[in-house]
């Protein structure tokens, strides 16, 4: 117990040391600080166009995330604000300061790279040493201390990067990059090497250290679960171009293509006409079904004769046996089906419901009062509010942005 | 399991039979071991006894040797010789040193810069080897010959007068001097000290240079504490790859130099091969291991290689 008590009292100190020398590092300009901009940046190799040219501005003190799959352009355009990469064309700017023609070692930033990219050769003080002994600085003594602290490894400064478990290296990296109270810390997929326990456990970190510290975070990755558990603001990228921008639960609830609605979570898209408009909401007909969606909600063609597809989150659906059709409240989005599949995930049951107007509907059903009688094979109602249904341009593939991430993975519970 | 359960009673018997395949897999080591411990042994372990042997023995050779246990030869050695030990240990030191100098710039561009030219540049490093060792020194001869362009060129842009000034050239003449004969170990060893710094440089994890550029480290700072200090391992087989073979060589000094030259490898030929005195032959060989023996240890000692990853 006591042991525990004086660890967590020495962390308290070493996180408010820490925060106070972000602040004083914040203090000592005028321009100090202030957002990264990007301003047309683009990034090609021969003919391969890694980044088409991109606007982005990430307000100064956000977590802010770069989502996407393998190949989308993501970690380039990490690199070129690290200045690991010269950009083809556009300019990088943080606050007034134009950095595109700098030199990585006189920019105001630093990584934390995928693999650690610890210095094998130093042990784990000399390495979150390095940057300030490069500046010049004598006595890092107390600083390198407080730095191990924070990340909880201060009994480890005297072992090499090779005797520490990948947990570690990682946060032996974050302190490494972190101890120089950079303007911005970009993050390339830092926790990809690690367990998905550990993984959990230093997204939480991570998010700790960052609201502690007040240092813009950019963060690059993949995983779309941990893009919105630790961010901000979240872009997400594909084919090298940013799809749609904006805080996580807005991305989740209104996607604005199907890449953003079939990569965060999962979607149900069904191909809809717009029939009618009455006020705020368009009547839409898919087969024989009717459905409503709000206009705001609708980001495709909102005129009658539009092709729409029409959007709605498994975990917003209801599903009623079709003996008992007749007790569902009026003026909700209907579908019938069969069920195709059922598989029990503890909290809540998923379901795949075979539809007319949807082929693969998915459901997830929360195991409150089970009904026995859903089962592969019986009929069933899908119905949902018309406040929770997306409208989006069916000119879009509707499979983009599947496949890269398992249908049923992240957002099940 | 089945079996042991339904006949306990017998369950001891088979027991030989299973023990015999188990204890030869637990000497298959050994057995594999043997070749190379028995080539040792007839081609290391018997020659430096017998040489041991020879070299405290006494007579000549009408009359046969004999041990005598006469460990003034020895002695005798050091005191006749210990000039060309000292050549042996200075023309192999410089040579190593021309060597690293050489070659790690050669080495950190195959690793790092030389691209597809890669395997091209590395197959050029080695290429002199498909020719004898005698021939490519006896090139030199033509190379560093009197009034040859080399030379010409070097008196011209009055190198001559200061490398004679420092006593390695005499006059306008290179070859039959210490700096032909270092030139030519220089050549003959450089690819002993590219290759292993080469693969040292090359298993270098390029990300730990973007990391230390992230880090505010200049290039030429990376290179000072991340590069550098991670290719030590090769610097220091490297250096002993060419300090050793060059300390013993007597080829080049043979060739390229004069009786002023002469190095320890030098008088051991030709104690074993012209005059045939054997025991001082043997003295001095076990001598000159021990001398260059001493000064890896101090090295190996100095540079820390147990700390390098």
């Amino acid at each position: 117990m006591i042991t525990v008590i004086r660890k967590n009292s020495a962390k308290n100190s070493s996180r408010n040391s820490a925060k106070d020398s972000a602040k004083d590092a914040g203090k000592d300009g005028p321009e100090a600080g202030g957002d990264v901009r990007l301003s047309g940046i683009s990034k090609t190799y021969g003919s391969f166009t890694a980044v088409r040219p991109l606007d982005l501005t990430v307000p100064q003190g956000s977590f802010f995330a770069l989502l996407g799959a393998s190949g989308c352009g993501k970690t380039t355009t990490l690199r070129m604000i690290a200045g690991l990469e010269e950009p083809s064309s556009g300019t990088v700017s943080l606050g007034e300061q134009d950095v595109t023609d700098l030199p990585p070692y006189r920019r105001p930033v630093n990584t934390v790279f995928q693999s650690y990219a610890l210095f094998p050769h130093l042990d784990i003080f000399e390495n979150v040493a390095f940057g300030l002994r490069r500046r010049g600085i004598k006595s890092v003594k107390k600083q390198v201390g407080e730095m191990l602290d924070l990340v909880q490894l201060g009994e480890q400064a005297r072992k090499k990067p090779h005797q520490l478990s990948g947990g570690q290296q990682q946060r032996v990296a974050v302190a490494r990059a972190l101890i120089n109270t950079p303007r911005v810390l970009l993050l390339d997929e830092p926790l990809g090497a690690l367990d998905l326990k550990l993984r959990r456990q230093m997204q939480l970190e991570l998010k700790r250290i960052q609201t502690e510290v007040g240092i813009t975070f950019i963060h690059v990755t993949h995983d779309q679960e941990e893009a919105m558990t630790m961010a901000d603001t979240v872009a997400v990228m594909n084919a090298g171009r940013v799809e749609q921008l904006g805080p996580p639960a807005d991305l989740y609830e209104n996607p604005r293509t199907t890449f953003v609605a079939n990569f965060l979570g999962t979607s149900n898209l069904i191909e809809a006409e717009v029939d009618s408009r009455s006020g705020d909401e368009i009547v839409l007909t898919a087969g024989d079904c009717k459905l409503v969606l709000p206009r705001a909600r609708c980001s495709g063609p909102t005129a009658s004769g539009g092709r729409v597809l029409v959007g709605v989150r498994p975990e917003k659906t209801s599903l009623t046996h079709a003996d008992e059709a007749g007790g569902i409240p009026a003026g909700r989005n209907r579908v019938t089906g069969t069920i195709a599949d059922s598989s029990f995930l503890g909290v809540s049951t998923q379901y795949v419901v075979d539809s007319p107007v949807c082929p693969e509907f998915e459901v997830y059903v929360q195991n409150i009062d089970r009904d026995p009688r859903l089962v592969p094979g019986a009929e069933v109602v899908l119905h949902w509010s018309p406040a929770h249904t997306f409208g989006l341009d069916a000119a879009q593939d509707i499979d983009a942005g599947t496949g890269t991430v398992g249908p049923d993975e992240g957002m099940a519970a | 399991m089945a079996t042991v359960t339904g006949a306990p009673p017998l369950a001891p018997a088979p027991g030989p039979e299973e023990r015999s395949p188990r204890r030869r897999g637990r000497l298959t080591p050994y057995w594999l071991l043997l070749p190379g411990m028995l080539w040792l042994l007839v081609f290391f372990a018997l020659p430096m006894v017998y040489q041991a042997s020879t070299s405290v023995q006494t007579g000549s050779l009408e009359e046969g040797y004999r041990v005598t246990w006469h460990f003034a030869t020895y002695w005798d050695a050091v005191t006749d010789y210990w000039p060309q030990f000292l050549r042996s240990v200075a023309y192999a030191g410089a040579a190593t040193v021309l060597c690293l100098l050489l070659g790690y710039p050669l080495a950190y561009l195959i690793a790092f810069r030389a691209g597809r030219w890669r395997n091209l540049v590395l197959v050029l490093v080695i290429a002199p080897f498909f020719t004898s060792f005698l021939i490519r020194t006896l090139a030199w001869k033509t190379i560093l010959a009197d009034g040859g362009p080399v030379v010409g060129a070097l008196d011209a842009l009055h190198v001559l007068d200061v490398t004679s000034w420092l006593g390695v050239t005499a006059g306008d003449r290179v070859l039959a001097t210490p700096l032909a004969v270092v030139c030519g170990l220089t050549y003959n060893f450089l690819p002993f000290m590219i290759l292993p710094l080469y693969t040292s440089l090359e298993r270098i994890d390029g990300r730990l240079h973007e990391a230390a550029g992230d880090l505010y480290a200049r290039p030429f700072t990376t290179f000072r504490k991340v590069t550098f200090p991670l290719s030590a391992p090769g610097v220091v087989s490297g250096t002993l790859l060419t300090f050793i073979p060059a300390s013993g060589d007597y080829v080049n000094a043979d060739l390229l130099g004069s009786p002023d030259t002469r190095m320890a490898g030098n008088v051991i030929q030709t104690q074993f091969l012209r005059v045939l005195d054997y025991p001082t032959a043997a003295a001095l060989s076990f001598l000159l291991m021990a001398g260059i023996l001493a000064i890896v240890t101090l090295y190996i000692r100095r540079s820390g290689t147990e700390d390098l990853v």
